[in-house]
C-alpha cells in the first residue's frame, strides 16, 4: 500500500504578526515557519498505518525556502520517500494553485490513500484535501479522526459538531483531510534529522498541467480590532489574581 | 446579483444553526443586488424540511437513498451539479464539516473561485473578509470572474434574520448518477454522555495548550473546585488524552455558554471562540497581548498562567 501525505510550512503564530508595506501580506521578513499542525497530525497517522500494514510512505511538498528540513525531518520520522515538487511558486501559494501543482505530480504516483491536514492557517481560498481531490477526480472525506485500513478498503471516522462523528466505509484510493492521528505526533531530535541529510535524498520532480489560480484576488489585509475587547487587568501576578477574585464577587460569581 | 444559493446542512432532521445565519446573509446580499435567494437542500424523503427555509424565494430539493445521511461523495456530487446547473454568482456554504467537503468540491467542479473562513460578505456579494491566522488577521479578498463560494464561519451572522418568512416554491432536481459510490456511509455515533455536562455548568475554567503538559493539570483542577466550577478545554488537550472528549469546548466540541468562563493558556482560535463566545463573562490569561482570545474576553490577564493560578487559587 502506498500513502502519500502533502505537506506544508506556515507562520509559526507565536511570533507577532505584521503587515507587510503593500498592505496585502505578512511582513515576511522575521516570520518563522513550521510545519502546519495538521499536516504534521496527517504524516503520524500515515507512520501509524505504515506500521500496521507495512505501507509505503511518502512525504511531498511544494518547494519553499526551508522545505527541505520539514521533508528530512519526515524523513527521519519514518517515511520512506521524500519529494518537493518544483515549479514557478510566488511567496504565497493559493490553495488552487498548490490543489493543481499536486495532483500533477502525485497522480504520475502510486497511491491508495492521498493524506493531508484538514487545514491550514493560510489557506484563505480553502483546504486543499478535498481541493486536491477533485483535482485527481478522487473521493474525499475530511474532518477525520481515524483510519482503519482494511484490505482494499478503509473505516474512516469523520467528526461533526458536538462530538458527534459519523463512520465511512470508503473503497480505496481516497484523499482524507486529517483533524487528529490516533496517536500525539511523534517528536524527532535533531541529530536525527542530520543523521538523515547524510543518507537521504530528496527528490525533485517538476509540476506539470496548467495552473489554476485562486480566482481572487486579496485587497487588503487588517489586524481584528480589539475594539469592545477585554479591559486588560494590570499588575502583578498577585494583584491581577485579587482584582479577577474581586470582579467574581461584584458579579455575584464568587 | 442573478441568484445567491445557500447550501443547507441538517443532520437527524435537524437543520444546524448555521443554516439559518447564511439565509440571513444570503438575503441580505439577494436584497440588496435585486436577485433572488435559493436554499439548496439535500436528502431522502425529507422535503418537508423546506418547510423551515422561509426566507428563501425557492427551494431546490434533491432527493435520493444515498443523501439520506451525510456521505462526502454523493452531497459534493449532488451540489455541484446543482449549481452547475445554475449558475450562481454567490454560493454560501459552511465552515463547518460538511460544508469543508461540499465548497471545494463546487470549486473545482464549477470553476468558480472559493473563500474559506468567512466572517463578512459586502451588500454587492463581491467582497469577502475571512478570518485567517488562527483569528490574528482578518484578510479582505476581491471576487473575480466566474462566481464564488463563501465558507462562512458559524456565528458570523445572526440567525434571526434567517428564521421564518413565507412559504418557497420548492423545486425537485434530479440528483446526479449515485451509483457506484467508493464512500459508504455506516453510522452515527453520538458522544458519550457520561460524567460532567460542560453545557450545564454555571463557571468553567478551560485549559489550553498553554499548560504544556498534562502533570500540570492538577493544579486547574483544584482552582476549579475552589471556584465553585467544572473543568473545560481547547481540542488540543483532548488530542493529547489529557481529558475526555466531553470537556472540548468549541467547533468539534461543545457549546457553552456558562455564567463565567476563564480561559487559561488558549488562544481564541475561531474553532474554539465559536464554542464559547456567549459565555457571560469571560476572563482570559494568556502570556500572548496580541492572543485574539482578548478579541472576545472581557477581561484579560496579559501574564504567565503557572503564576496566575497559585495567585488565585490561594485568594479564592
Ligand atoms: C475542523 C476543526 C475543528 C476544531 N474544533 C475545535 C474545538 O472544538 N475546540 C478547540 O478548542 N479547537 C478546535 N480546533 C482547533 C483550533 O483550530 C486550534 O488549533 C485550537 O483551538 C488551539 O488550542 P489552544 O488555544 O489551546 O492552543 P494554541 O493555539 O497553541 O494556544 C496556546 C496559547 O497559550 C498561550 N500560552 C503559552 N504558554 C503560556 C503561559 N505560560 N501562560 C499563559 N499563556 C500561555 C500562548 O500564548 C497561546 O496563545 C478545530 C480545528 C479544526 C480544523
Amino acid at each position: 500500500m502506498n500513502i502519500i501525505v502533502a505537506i506544508k510550512q506556515v507562520p509559526d503564530l507565536v511570533e507577532g504578526l505584521e503587515i507587510d508595506s503593500s498592505g496585502k501580506d505578512l511582513d515576511r521578513e522575521w516570520l518563522k515557519f513550521k510545519l502546519n499542525e495538521f499536516d504534521d497530525h496527517a504524516l503520524e497517522e500515515a507512520l501509524v498505518l505504515k506500521e500496521e500494514t507495512g505501507a509505503t510512505v511518502t512525504a511531498i511538498a511544494l518547494n519553499a525556502d526551508g522545505i527541505d528540513k520539514i521533508l528530512f525531518t519526515a524523513a527521519a520520522k519514518g517515511a520512506d520517500r521524500i519529494i518537493s515538487v518544483t515549479g514557478d511558486f510566488g511567496d504565497v501559494v493559493s490553495s488552487h494553485e498548490a490543489a493543481s501543482a499536486l495532483a500533477s505530480v502525485i497522480s504520475q504516483l502510486d497511491h491508495d490513500i492521498v493524506m493531508t491536514g484538514v487545514q491550514a492557517v493560510d489557506d484563505r481560498d480553502g483546504q486543499l484535501a478535498v481541493l486536491l481531490a477533485h483535482h485527481l477526480k478522487m473521493p474525499h472525506v475530511s474532518v477525520v479522526t481515524g483510519v482503519k485500513v482494511n484490505g482494499s478498503s478503509a473505516t474512516i471516522t469523520k467528526e461533526y459538531g458536538g462530538g458527534m462523528v459519523a463512520e465511512f466505509e470508503a473503497e480505496l484510493p481516497v484523499v482524507l483531510g486529517i483533524q487528529a492521528a490516533s496517536q500525539t505526533p511523534r517528536y524527532v531530535p535533531v541529530a536525527k534529522v542530520r543523521q538523515i541529510m547524510r543518507s537521504a535524498s530528496i527528490e525533485e520532480i517538476a509540476a506539470g498541467g496548467d495552473s489554476a489560480g485562486a480566482g481572487s484576488s486579496v485587497s487588503r489585509f487588517f489586524k481584528p480590532e480589539s475594539g469592545g475587547g477585554a479591559q486588560m487587568i494590570e499588575g502583578s501576578a498577585a494583584d491581577q489574581a485579587g482584582k479577577i477574585v474581586e470582579l467574581l464577587k461584584e458579579k455575584g460569581i464568587k | 446579483m442573478s441568484q445567491v444559493f445557500v447550501i443547507t446542512e441538517h443532520i437527524n432532521g435537524q437543520f444546524e444553526d448555521i443554516t439559518f445565519e447564511m439565509l440571513g446573509k444570503g438575503k441580505e446580499v439577494a436584497s440588496s443586488t435585486g436577485g433572488e435567494l435559493v436554499a439548496v437542500l439535500m436528502g431522502s424523503g425529507q422535503k418537508d424540511l423546506a418547510s423551515q427555509l422561509g426566507v428563501a424565494d425557492k427551494v431546490i430539493y434533491a432527493d435520493h437513498a444515498e443523501l439520506a445521511n451525510f456521505n462526502p461523495e454523493a452531497h459534493s456530487k449532488t451540489a455541484a451539479a446543482i449549481v452547475a446547473a445554475n449558475s450562481p454568482k454567490l454560493v454560501i456554504a459552511a465552515s463547518s464539516s460538511m460544508g469543508m467537503e461540499i465548497a471545494p468540491a463546487i470549486s473545482v467542479d464549477c470553476n468558480m473561485s472559493m473563500i474559506a473562513y468567512v466572517s463578512n460578505i459586502s451588500a454587492d456579494g463581491q467582497t469577502l473578509v475571512s478570518q485567517l491566522y488562527g483569528g490574528k488577521m482578518n484578510v479582505e479578498s476581491a471576487v473575480e470572474g466566474n462566481g464564488c463560494v463563501a465558507c462562512v464561519l458559524p456565528g458570523a451572522f445572526s440567525g434571526d434574520a434567517g428564521q421564518g418568512g413565507g412559504s418557497p416554491a420548492v423545486e425537485d432536481f434530479t440528483a446526479p448518477d449515485l451509483s457506484g459510490l467508493k464512500i459508504k456511509f455506516k453510522q452515527l455515533i453520538a458522544p458519550d454522555s457520561s460524567g460532567v455536562d460542560i453545557t450545564q455548568q454555571g463557571i468553567l475554567v478551560s485549559v489550553g495548550r498553554g499548560i504544556q503538559n498534562a502533570d500540570n493539570l492538577p493544579m486547574v483542577e483544584e482552582l476549579a473546585a475552589k471556584i465553585g466550577g467544572a473543568i473545560s478545554c481547547s481540542r488540543p488537550i483532548v488530542d493529547n488524552k489529557w481529558l475526555p472528549k466531553s470537556r472540548q469546548v468549541g467547533k468539534s466540541g461543545l457549546k457553552v455558554k456558562p455564567k463565567f468562563y476563564l480561559a487559561l493558556g488558549i488562544s481564541g482560535a475561531p474553532e474554539h471562540i465559536e464554542g464559547m463566545k456567549d459565555a457571560e463573562l469571560i476572563i482570559a490569561v494568556n502570556s500572548d497581548p496580541n492572543a485574539p482570545i482578548f478579541d472576545y474576553a472581557h477581561y484579560g490577564v496579559v501574564g504567565d498562567l503557572f503564576d496566575i493560578i497559585p495567585e488565585l487559587t490561594g485568594k479564592l
